[in-house]
């Protein structure tokens, strides 16, 4: 069984490389990854036509307001600390996504998943699933009230323990700006022994998935505000784009 | 001014309660005339199916058209369930989550060229498990295998088979999506 020791050392080695935004899809600390990514160079392609550069719609029929509220639709209040999570989505041009889905889950207060395949001994929690669903707004700002999510453990290697985090799946105007990665809560102890946070081995792109409390956010005898702004990656084109999108 | 994009990560194991939708598999229905069927399965490097991969596609209607409309996700307006499409409006976009032997299947329509001479496929992002960031392929029908060899003319031949979707029988295609190893699907990065 492979220990936290040797996942911090491979994680140290892996950390040499640096520079790069997104995680190498081979990342050795993550055991997961050594049979799901390719290993062929991915291919260029410079098409100002192609396909990948629009991307699907959304609109009022896609998401009702009360999708937002991870707390609602049960019969009654899940268990944990209210929340509430806020940002917006932009493109590298620093221009609002505007209208475009934003899909987030997560596990309770307890650090379950409300998933079949999550038999860890934590409660599940009858009033939480745990997803929700928004469209972003004119100033590309979305927000969610949710529940803090807990830490769980996992079976990377020994005393394996993710830090808590938000998923999130988010759309752009292009499908080539598709993303889905993870918030995370600032200040957690256990962000040095996560291969998956870990992955992204530049510091100020990591605490980019590190969501900012913001005190004038939280609401008085209710939840704590968190603000987490999103950048869409994508191809050169949809920073050129002609007109106000 | 060009700010730095925020870092993928992985979909994760657990995401099965919350990405995929009802009819998320059915751009049209599979009952529709013109209905064709792409299906296959996803499989990792040592040749074993990936049961918790989620694949999603985008396209242009029969008429290359690559406006889109909203409604992939409709909701049931009183009791707030997805309840799929409306089956007029083409939205253009699917879901879809591997079975647990990581076989998954897409009825839609074929699409149309996007622009006068273009090739038609459908774009597809690959979510797994595993895979810190996602993967972009396309599926070309086995009837554009020409034009496909023109437009990747670099591209050996064997890589690019991997790009099409054969035909196995009327309206049925083959898809395998292979994430490493033999036959490693092509993937492409959008500069």
């Amino acid at each position: 069984m492979t220990t936290q020791h040797e996942i911090d050392a491979a994680i140290a080695k892996a950390a040499t490389g640096g520079g790069a935004h997104h995680p190498a899809r081979d990342y050795p600390p993550y055991r997961s990854s050594a049979l799901r990514h390719p290993k062929q160079s991915l291919v260029p392609v410079v098409d100002p036509e192609a396909v990948e550069l629009t991307g699907p719609v959304f609109g009022v029929t896609d998401v009702t307001e009360l999708d937002r509220d991870l707390t609602l639709g049960h019969h009654g209040e899940p268990h944990g600390q209210r929340i509430t999570v806020s940002g917006r989505v932009l493109d590298r041009a620093g221009r609002p996504v505007r209208g475009q889905l934003v899909e987030i889950w997560q596990a309770n207060a307890a650090g379950r998943y409300a998933h079949h395949l999550d038999q860890h001994p934590a409660p599940l929690d009858p009033n939480f699933t745990g997803f929700g669903r928004c469209r972003t707004d004119d100033d590309g700002a979305y927000a969610f009230t949710t529940i803090r999510p807990g830490a769980y453990p996992w079976r990377n290697h020994v005393n394996a323990w993710r830090p808590a985090h938000i998923h999130f799946s988010l759309f752009g105007t292009a499908f080539a700006q598709r993303m889905v990665t993870q918030m995370y809560f600032p200040g957690d102890p256990l962000f040095p022994y996560d291969p998956v946070l870990q992955s992204v081995t530049d510091q100020s792109a990591r605490d980019q998935l590190v969501a900012e409390y913001v005190h004038d956010l939280s609401t008085p005898e209710w939840s704590l505000g968190y603000r987490w702004d999103v950048v869409l990656d994508g191809p050169s084109a949809t920073l050129f784009e002609d007109g106000d999108r | 001014m060009t700010l730095p994009p925020t870092p993928a990560q992985t979909v994760g194991p657990f995401y099965g309660y919350a990405l995929p939708f009802y009819g998320g598999d059915e751009i049209v229905p599979a009952t529709h005339p013109e209905a064709i069927t792409v299906h296959g399965y996803v499989f990792d490097g040592a040749g074993a199916p990936v049961p918790d991969a989620l694949v999603e596609t985008w396209q242009a209607d029969q008429h290359g058209s690559l406006a889109g409309a909203p409604g992939s996700l409709r909701h049931d307006p009183v009791t707030s369930t997805v309840i799929g499409r409306d089956g007029v409006r083409f939205t253009g976009f699917g879901r879809v989550p591997t079975d647990a032997d990581g076989h998954w299947a897409l009825h839609t329509l074929p699409p149309g060229a996007h622009r006068p001479g273009a090739t038609p496929y459908l774009a597809v992002a690959v979510f797994a498990r595993g895979l810190l960031h996602h993967l972009h392929t396309r599926i070309y029908l086995s009837e554009h295998a020409d034009a496909l060899a023109a437009d990747l003319p670099a591209l050996a031949a064997d890589r690019r088979a991997t790009l099409l979707a054969t035909l196995e029988r009327d309206r049925l295609y083959r898809f395998d999506i292979r994430l490493q190893g033999e036959g490693e699907t092509v993937f492409f990065d959008f500069q």
